[in-house]
C-alpha cells in the first residue's frame, strides 16, 4: 500500500516539470547505463553472465535433432554465427503466413512445426528462451532494425497506442514512467527508458532468464492490469513498438537487467 | 520440520536444525556460528577486506569477493574462509577451502541478502589462528512487484 | 542436465597465479520460499563445489541457501605443470556434476 502511495507521489511532483511525449533519437539510453557498476561488469562477462548458460545450452539444442526423423536446426541453418547474423535485430518482422508481425520466439516455433515437424515449444519454456538467447546473442553489438517494413505501419502504431495506453488500478501508461520520467527513482529503483536491447535478458529479479513478454507481462500486471496471455497479438504488437523505439540502438543479447 | 544438516568445515562439524520458513537469523546467532568455528581461540578483527557493493542492485545476486593477506606459503597460508551474514533466514553463507596451491587468498562469488546488513567472513589460518573482516550492504526491494 | 561455463586459461607460465572461473546453471532453491498457496518450496541447493588439478585439491567451497542462483565462484591457483583441472558440484536430490578443463604449463 505505501509502494502505491510513494508512486503516486513520485509521479504527481515528476509530471509537474516534465513533458508527455517520445524520446529524441539522441538522447536514448539503453538500461545499461542505469545499472551500478557491479552489474554492467557482470553483463560484460561472458564467463560470469548468467545469460550465457542459456546461450550455451541453446547451442546444444540448435545441433539436435527433435527426434531422429526431424533435421536439427544446424541441418538447414548450419553455423548460426553465420546464417543468424543480424536475424534476431530485425525481429519482430512481418509474416506473410500469418499476416501481422511475428516475434523471433514465434518465428523460431513456426520453423519446429512446418520444417522440423516438431512439437512447439512452450512460451518462456527453457528450451525456448535457450534458442532465442543463442540466435539472439549471434546479433550481439549489431543495430536492431525493425520496423521500416511499410506493411508493418499498422502494428506498430497498434503498439504505440498499448504503450500510451493507461491500465490497470493504478491506471498508469508505460510512457509516463519510460518516456516522462526516466532516469528519477521509483522506490530503490532508477526508472529505464525501457528499451528492448538486449532480451531474452537474465533477471536478477527473477534469478532466471525472460523474455520481453515476460517483462511486458510483469509490468502490465504491476500496474494491477490483467496481463495479455503470452503470444497475444497485443503483446507483440508491443514488442514491435518497443523494437521500432530502439532503432539504431545495438543489440546487447544475453543482457543482464536487476 | 526436517533437520538439516550443515557441515561447517574447518575441521569443527555443526548439526544446525532449520529455523522456521519465517524466522531470521540474528548477530548472535553468527557470534554463536563463529564460536562454534573457532572455539576458544578467538578472532582478530583484520587482513580480511571485503568488496561488497554498498548500495545492491538486487539482494538475489549480490557480488562479494573475499581477499585476504597472506603469502599463501606451506608455512603460512589461509586454510579457509567462512562467511556470514546475520539478517538472512540462516547465518551462514558459504566456506571456501584454500591451500598453498591457491597462490592468493582471493575468492570471489555472488550471494543473496534478504536485507540490508553487515557481511561477516572469519579466515582460519594454517597457525591456527583466526581473522575476520565485514562490510555493509543496502538492499531494496524492486519498486514494482510482479504477479507472475 | 545442468549447464556450466568454466574459464582456464589454455597455457600459463610455470609459476604464474591464474584465475579460475566457474559458473553452473542451478536454481538453488532455499528452502524458505513458499507457493502462491502457502506451500513451502522445499530446498534444493548445490552443497558442495570441488576443483583438483592434476588430482590435488585446490578450492573447495561448501555451499548454502545464501549462494545466488547460478552460483559462481572465481578463485585463483598457482599453474605448476600441464595438466588438468577437474570440477565437481554436488548437492540436494543426489546432483553431481563433473567438468575437465585443460591446462598447459610451460
Amino acid at each position: 500500500m505505501s509502494r502505491l502511495v510513494g508512486l503516486l507521489l513520485v509521479l504527481a511532483i515528476a509530471a509537474v516539470a516534465v513533458v508527455a511525449g517520445e524520446i529524441p533519437l539522441s538522447e536514448r539510453r539503453s538500461g545499461y547505463e542505469s545499472m551500478r557498476p557491479e552489474t554492467r561488469s557482470l553483463q560484460d562477462d561472458d564467463t560470469a553472465n548468467p545469460g550465457m548458460l542459456w546461450v550455451a545450452e541453446g547451442k546444444d539444442l540448435w545441433s539436435a535433432k527433435p527426434d531422429s526423423a526431424s533435421r536439427a536446426c544446424a541441418d538447414c541453418h548450419g553455423d548460426a554465427s553465420v546464417s543468424m547474423k543480424a536475424v534476431a535485430a530485425r525481429y519482430p518482422a512481418f509474416s506473410a503466413a500469418a499476416g501481422r508481425p511475428i516475434d523471433l520466439e514465434q518465428r523460431i516455433n513456426a520453423c519446429r512445426s512446418h520444417q522440423q515437424h516438431a512439437s512447439p515449444f512452450v512460451f518462456e519454456s527453457r528450451e525456448l528462451l535457450a534458442i532465442t538467447a543463442y540466435i539472439a546473442r549471434q546479433s550481439r553489438g549489431m543495430p536492431i532494425e525493425v520496423g521500416s517494413d511499410p506493411r508493418l505501419e499498422p502494428f506498430v502504431a497498434a503498439g504505440r497506442e498499448e504503450f500510451g495506453r493507461r491500465r490497470g488500478q493504478l491506471n498508469l501508461a508505460c510512457t509516463q514512467c519510460h518516456d516522462d520520467n526516466w532516469g528519477k527513482h521509483l522506490g530503490g529503483s532508477v526508472i529505464p527508458q525501457g528499451h528492448a536491447t538486449g532480451y531474452p535478458i537474465y533477471r536478477l529479479e527473477w534469478q532466471a532468464m525472460g523474455s520481453l513478454q515476460r517483462r511486458l507481462r510483469g509490468c502490465i500486471s504491476g500496474v494491477r492490469s490483467e496481463p495479455y496471455a503470452y503470444g497475444a497479438p497485443e503483446l507483440v504488437n508491443l514488442e514491435l513498438f518497443l523494437m521500432w523505439r530502439a532503432r539504431g540502438m545495438p543489440l546487447e543479447t544475453p543482457a543482464v537487467r536487476p | 520440520m526436517k533437520r538439516r544438516d550443515f557441515l561447517v568445515a574447518g575441521g569443527v562439524g555443526a548439526v544446525f536444525g532449520a529455523a522456521a520458513a519465517t524466522a531470521r537469523a540474528t548477530p548472535a546467532e553468527v557470534l554463536e556460528a563463529v564460536r562454534q568455528l573457532t572455539g576458544p581461540a578467538g578472532v582478530k578483527p583484520g587482513r580480511v577486506t571485503l568488496d561488497l557493493p554498498p548500495l545492491v542492485e538486487n539482494g538475489n545476486s549480490v557480488p562479494l569477493t573475499v581477499s585476504v593477506d597472506s603469502p599463501m606459503t606451506a608455512a603460512d597460508h589461509v586454510k579457509s574462509i567462512h562467511v556470514f551474514v546475520e539478517k538472512n533466514p540462516q547465518p551462514f553463507v558459504a566456506s571456501f577451502h584454500l591451500s598453498p596451491r591457491a597462490g592468493r587468498a582471493v575468492v570471489s562469488t555472488r550471494i543473496r541478502l534478504a536485507d540490508t546488513q553487515s557481511v561477516l567472513a572469519v579466515c582460519e589460518m594454517s597457525d591456527g589462528s583466526f581473522f575476520s573482516g565485514s562490510a555493509d550492504s543496502v538492499v531494496t526491494l524492486a519498486a514494482c512487484t510482479e504477479s507472475e | 542436465m545442468a549447464t556450466a561455463l568454466i574459464h582456464v586459461p589454455a597455457s600459463a607460465k610455470r609459476g604464474e597465479i591464474v584465475q579460475i572461473k566457474a559458473l553452473i546453471s542451478h536454481v538453488m532453491e532455499t528452502g524458505y520460499r513458499r507457493t502462491s498457496l502457502g506451500a513451502v518450496i522445499p530446498r534444493d541447493i548445490l552443497r558442495r563445489f570441488v576443483c583438483t588439478y592434476n588430482g590435488e585439491e585446490v578450492f573447495r567451497a561448501e555451499m548454502y541457501p545464501a549462494i545466488a542462483a547460478n552460483p559462481y565462484f572465481a578463485f585463483n591457483a598457482i599453474a605448476t605443470e600441464s595438466g588438468t583441472f577437474e570440477f565437481t558440484w554436488s548437492g540436494d536430490n543426489g546432483f553431481s556434476k563433473t567438468e575437465s578443463v585443460p591446462i598447459k604449463v610451460e
